[in-house]
């Protein structure tokens, strides 16, 4: 009888050891394949990416193909959805948190806004398309990009600059309530100060995220093969994910190689991007203990 | 009263006037803010609305939901959408083969075994798989991934359902991974402790204690990630091809909606034609099945809040 336990103990103790060995392998495999994927795309770009590749324009010869207009295009993008995106994002989440009652108006907003951030980008393109491009007749210009990107992170600014706001302590509030202050005074000089570092947070991680899409854009019509940098909001461009899809498309290795060192570009920007808001939310966490 | 007091009196009441009208102004402009989403939901739904009527007026609704042979480009047309339902299908039955048992391992792992040290170290890597452009993956399946399925398979063809498939995966993994985990870790302790005082072992406390306790919260992540899978566009279109085709099998070239709308708006289609209409159909349809997958994960996690409060 104990020897019967005995086994079945060590059995049920063997399954679980096999079994936490098992999540523990499912895991690395996780990060195993964020190696392997950084490993390619290094090995392949490291190799073609110099000065030359971050000056020039593009072009079919691989040895002289650059990705300056993308860099451009990528930067012109981000700071006009930039521009459109954060005070909107900021209003609606000030009104979400500070203004509306829990009624019917604000959970509808609510409800709104999360089935918003499901919608697939390719959704968002089609949108821009109809909308931006040709009701507007904004042609295929960065604005029209810009104002698509605007929408389609729009959503997630606004959760997280709730969220900001939400934690600022109601102490803050009573207290400058208390004093006299209208509700605007309070938000405008006590909560908006106290929330900016998680609202900026916020905001750098969605901008990230638009400066990675690229199936709304080719939708808006950004540019593939272009030969000059954006001027005005009005002036077409390329982004540097396209770039890089445009390349990685192409048969021959040479281009895979720049799609490669064009991915390589992307990455620091994003890694740049990510790490500022790792600092602001760092620096916010000290201030507020 | 003297007649300087009712004046300061009164410009005391205008600027508490011109205060309160301020406040007001304020308030309805950040509402205004606010209300852009909902005029965003309005405007897409009304452009996917009205465009597709008039694709429709065309092409009857049967003969698009069911006919199969997808062909807006050669003649004789056909608008049959079969052919992209079964590659979308195809991808994303692949992509939750892998994301959705990896991604509740891996959740597992982090929520129950992982040192507090392991998870600072994890979730970091975590967030950095999750904010990799999709574009990225797609070039990682062209070049990593479909070479290795053409040395197993030598039958695979360059572009292939099954690349995107595991591309789509890993990409959605991150998002299994993190929401399972918020599930697992919203279990109350003591459901833990009890199981373990009892004499449970690990694998029998988190297969029957924490799994189904945690239940309604992976499956809402499970329909969540299979959402995004249907809507991911750039991995896809790159791994996979763009050629419509009615198949199971995994290791041909495919078409999903989404590498449609892409492949059609790439090709400087005119406005007003019917091909041009047929990207807003397929829009339509896309937005549709997305929508239901996410409102159906907001239920089922809303079931899941309503039995720890």
């Amino acid at each position: 009888m104990t020897i019967l336990a005995d086994s079945r103990l060590r059995r049920r103790w063997a399954i679980s050891g096999a079994f936490r060995w098992l999540c523990r392998g499912i895991t690395m495999f996780g990060v195993l394949m964020l190696g392997v994927l950084i490993y390619q795309v290094a090995e392949a770009g490291l190799p073609w990416l110099d000065w030359q590749f971050i000056t020039s324009l593009p072009s079919r010869f691989p040895e002289k193909a650059g990705v300056k207009p993308a860099i451009w295009g990528t930067v012109w993008l981000v700071a006009l959805t930039a521009l459109i995106s954060v005070p909107v994002g900021i209003a609606a989440a000030l009104y979400l948190e500070e203004y509306a009652h829990k009624g019917r108006i604000s959970t509808f907003i609510e409800v709104n806004i999360s089935n918003l951030a499901g919608v697939p980008s390719v959704v968002y393109g089609i949108l821009g398309l109809a909308v931006f491009v040709r009701w507007f007749a904004l042609g295929h210009s960065v604005l029209a990009g810009a104002l698509t990107m605007s929408l389609l992170i729009l959503p997630v600014v606004i959760t997280s600059s709730r969220e900001a706001v939400r934690a600022v302590p109601d102490s803050l509030r009573h207290a400058a309530l208390a004093l006299g202050s209208t509700r605007w005074q309070m938000i405008r000089y006590h909560v908006i100060p106290a929330a900016l570092p998680g609202i900026l947070t916020g905001v750098i991680l969605s901008l990230s995220r638009a400066i990675g899409e690229t199936a709304p854009l080719i939708l808006v019509g950004a540019a593939v093969y272009i030969g000059f940098t954006p001027d005005s909001p009005m002036s077409e461009f390329a982004v540097l994910p396209l770039q890089v899809y445009e390349w990685s498309g192409r048969p021959q290795s040479e281009f895979r190689e720049l799609a490669a060192a064009g991915i390589l570009v992307l990455l620091v920007v994003l890694v740049v991007m990510n790490a500022s808001a790792v600092y602001l939310r760092h620096r916010f966490q000290k201030g507020r203990s | 009263m003297t007649s300087s007091a009712s004046n300061k009196l009164k410009c005391g009441l205008q600027r508490q006037r011109g205060r309160e009208w301020r406040e007001s102004a304020i308030r309805s402009g950040l509402l205004m803010c606010a209300l852009v989403s909902v005029l965003t939901t309005a405007a897409i739904i009304g452009v996917l609305a009205f465009e597709s009527s008039t694709f429709f007026r065309e092409v009857p609704v049967t003969e698009f939901l069911f006919g199969t042979r997808w062909a807006p480009l050669l003649e004789p047309r056909s608008f049959g959408v079969l052919p992209l339902l079964c590659g979308t299908l195809l991808v994303v039955a692949g992509a939750g083969l892998i994301a959705l048992p990896m991604g509740l391992g891996s959740a597992i792992y982090l929520s129950e075994f992982a040192s507090s040290r392991m998870r600072t170290l994890l979730k970091p890597v975590l967030e950095v798989l999750a904010g990799i452009p999709t574009v990225v993956y797609g070039y990682f399946a062209l070049t990593f991934i479909t070479p290795l399925l053409q040395d197993v398979f030598p039958s695979t063809e360059v572009y292939n359902a099954a690349s995107g498939a595991i591309v789509v995966g890993i990409m959605v993994l991150p998002m299994v991974t993190s929401l399972c985990d918020d599930a697992l870790r919203a279990v109350p302790d003591s459901m833990r402790t009890a199981g373990y005082a009892l004499g449970a072992t690990q694998f029998e406390v988190t297969t029957r204690v924490l799994t189904p306790a945690a239940l309604s919260g992976i499956l809402a992540a499970f329909v969540l990630a299979l959402s995004r899978a249907v809507g991911e566009t750039m991995a896809v279109t790159l791994a996979s091809g763009s050629t419509p085709n009615l198949t199971l099998n995994p290791l041909e070239q495919i078409q999903t909606m989404t590498s449609f709308i892409v492949s059609i708006s790439k090709g400087d289609t005119p406005a007003g034609t019917i091909e041009y209409q047929s990207l807003f159909a397929v829009g339509a349809l896309l937005f549709v099945i997305t929508l239901a997958m996410n409102v159906a994960s907001n239920r089922i996690m809303r079931r899941f809040k309503e039995s720890y409060e």
